[in-house]
């Protein structure tokens, strides 16, 4: 029974059948493969590229996580600068086939001209910014109108609350948020950020659904506290304006340092500019007098003379020097005093501004000695505060001074410094003999010791010799402030021009205050002015006491001197003139 | 033999739907992390801007004139100037 139904003996299988069918079927079959096998040869090999693209823009893309540019902060942490997100509307030329109609609504969106819109679609480039730094809100609007090849990209601005107070430390950026002046170019390591990316996969409406790979963070820049302390900042900028303003100066400059750690408070320059609108900048504007121009000193420079001469022992405050008629000859030259004053003592060369006097007690040093301490004092060399265009002023070699020279050099001509150079040298009068090194960053503690120039005992002669230069009898009585025991020095220089001296003045006045247990340098240096006096006393010695005044004030200083008394003490002295000295 | 079979298919078939809740889950989450970084990106902008504005604002050129301008403040004369010692003495 069972043999009869073998897979064998399947009736299906004795029918036979036509042979084309089974041949038609296979061929069939054959043509199918050859043709799926084709195809995907196709998308495989030729056309690969061009569809994983399209694939992957549908589905997974890269962000680019940008990085906010840090912030510049003043001591007390205002700011000063930072930088906030805007877009930025670019094109794809090839892309961007607008109608007349599109256009006008894009120029409209964008406040501009038609015309100009054109022109930059008409590019043969690849990608062109139609209008960068657009406000969010606008880059929206221009989003809506969804038209093609149109897009939007990141980018920042950079804003300057307070303007021009302090353009000249903190500069600016560029377009691109690169730093190209002051405190933005110098730190711009620091401040610029560091872009991330992330790979994510997107749905279909755009919303982030996953990320494939692991996200690499964005990097912001890191914030920069300054040194500058707002407040003084200001006090120092509209003192100075007004000053440069009434005596029609062609510039000016002011500095003030901290004497307890070296911080640089304030740092103006006039004229200035805005530094968050740039239209038109002449380098008048952009030059940053105090660290970037030398000048030759004049009288400033006298104090250190003084402090040689009492470092030497050879000289006590009381040594009279004999500034003779007003007139001294010296290889052929003359030198002049603009008071004869004759036989005076050294405190009173200072006190005078002698120029004789202190020429004839520089004369009594080796060169080498002068030389040394002017070097000691940093003159010749950049502070090295890291500031672009930063100079170090002149001083020459001494085996080259002819004694004339030394002379000249003794009451500031002949070595040319930067206003930031004198301010910090006076730091060592102020602090007991100490030069620190400055700092345009806030300190968290004042640097442990700095270079011993002056022993303590010579510094505090020093101050007390300028302590008179501000009362009666003085060259600054302007100087004085109320409350405050000052000390300071003029200077009344000539201006070099083309290596000859010009009939142009440079006033200048730095002090500090007060003196019992000095606080604060400031430094102030009107360039040429043309109304009014153009003597150091006059024209900077009224900015100098304004600035100080305030800033002592703002910062909470006691007064070191009985406020009223002083009236009374000058209308004495009026009465008297013997006990002005 | 079979009925182990029977208990891995469910097994498998529970977990396969597990995963499929879990993605569902996972992108959901994803998707609100994603709107609130946003949020948070929204704000910090925003703060930036306030700050910008409030350093405007407080900008001792805009207190100084107002303070001149409309209030006419003074700076004191010097003799109208009174120094309080905080010390006690005599």
């Amino acid at each position: 029974m069972k043999k009869n139904f073998t897979f064998n003996h399947n009736p299906l299988l004795s029918e036979r059948l036509p042979v084309w069918r089974a041949r038609f079927v296979l061929i069939a079959l054959l043509v199918g493969s050859m043709a799926l096998v084709g195809r995907a040869m196709y998308l495989q090999g030729v056309n690969k590229e061009f569809l994983q693209a399209q694939g992957e823009s549908r589905y997974a893309r890269t962000l680019t996580l940008s990085a906010t540019r840090g912030r510049i902060l003043d001591r007390h942490g205002e700011t000063l600068a930072m930088s906030t997100p805007m877009k930025g509307i670019a094109a794809i030329p090839d892309a961007a086939q607008l109608t007349p109609g599109q256009t006008a609504q894009l120029a409209q969106a964008l406040d501009m001209d038609v015309r100009e819109v054109n022109r930059k679609l008409a590019s043969d480039k690849d990608f062109v910014f139609i209008k960068r730094e657009v406000p969010p809100d606008v880059a929206a609007r221009v989003a809506a109108l969804k038209l093609p090849g149109i897009r939007s990209e990141d980018e920042y601005r950079r804003y300057y609350p307070v303007g021009d107070v302090t353009s000249h430390v903190v500069g600016f950026t560029n377009v691109d948020d690169r730093g190209q002046e002051g405190v933005e170019l110098a730190f711009n390591g620091n401040l610029a950020g560091k872009a991330g990316s992330r790979r994510v996969i997107k749905d279909r409406r755009g919303a982030i659904v996953e990320d494939v790979e692991s996200i690499k963070r964005p990097q912001d820049g890191d914030d920069i506290t300054l040194a500058i302390d707002s407040k003084i900042q200001y006090l120092a900028y509209s003192a100075l304006k007004e000053t440069v303003e009434k005596s029609q100066a062609k510039a000016g400059g002011v500095v003030v340092l901290d004497v307890k750690t070296g911080e640089v408070l304030a740092l103006v320059n006039n004229p200035t500019y805005n530094p968050n609108n740039r239209g038109r900048l002449s380098g008048a504007q952009l030059r940053n007098r105090v660290l970037t121009d030398q000048y030759e000193p004049g009288s400033t420079m006298k104090p250190f003379v003084a402090a040689m001469a009492l470092e030497s022992g050879r000289f006590r405050p009381e040594t009279m020097v004999d500034t003779q008629n007003g007139a001294m000859t010296i290889d052929g030259a003359t030198i002049h005093d603009s008071h004869r004053i004759g036989l005076v003592t050294l405190s009173q060369v200072i006190q005078k501004s002698s120029n004789i006097g202190v020429a004839k007690i520089a004369l009594t040093f080796p060169p080498k000695h002068m030389w040394e301490l002017y070097d000691g004092l940093g003159f010749g060399q950049p502070l090295k505060l890291g500031f672009p265009g930063e100079v170090g002023g002149r001083l020459r070699p001494y085996n080259t001074w002819r004694p004339i020279e030394q002379a000249t050099m003794a009451y500031g001509h002949g070595v040319s410094v930067t206003l930031m150079q004198m301010a910090h040298a006076y730091l060592a009068l102020a602090r007991d003999g100490e030069l620190l090194p400055l700092s345009l960053t806030k300190l968290d503690a004042a640097p442990l010791h700095g270079q011993q120039v002056f022993s303590p005992e010579v510094a505090r002669q020093v101050r007390t010799m300028l302590e008179s230069v501000v009362a009666p009898g003085g060259t600054a009585p302007e100087a004085h402030v109320p409350g405050y025991r000052v000390a300071g020095k003029t200077g009344t220089a000539l201006k070099l021009e083309g290596g000859r001296y010009a009939k142009k003045y440079i006033g200048s006045f730095i002090g500090f205050a007060p003196v019992s247990d000095p606080r604060l340098i400031v430094a102030v240096m009107i360039d040429e002015p043309t109304k009014g006096s153009y003597y150091g006393g006059s024209v900077a010695g009224p900015t100098f006491a304004q600035i100080m005044g305030g800033s002592l004030r703002a910062l909470g200083v006691r007064p070191d001197a009985p406020i009223v008394p002083v009236q009374v003490a000058r209308q004495s002295v009026t009465t008297k003139p013997g006990d002005a000295m | 033999m079979t009925r182990i079979s029977i208990a891995l298919l469910a097994l498998t078939i529970f977990s396969a739907l597990g995963v499929v809740n879990i993605q569902y889950q996972s992108r959901k989450l994803v998707t609100a992390i994603e709107r609130e970084q946003a949020r948070g990106r929204a704000l910090d902008v925003e703060w930036g801007q306030l700050q910008l504005e409030s350093g405007t604002w407080a900008a001792h050129a805009r207190v100084e004139k107002i303070a001149r301008d409309r209030l006419g403040m003074v700076t004191p004369d010097k003799n109208a100037l009174v120094a309080l010692d905080p010390v006690v003495s005599q």
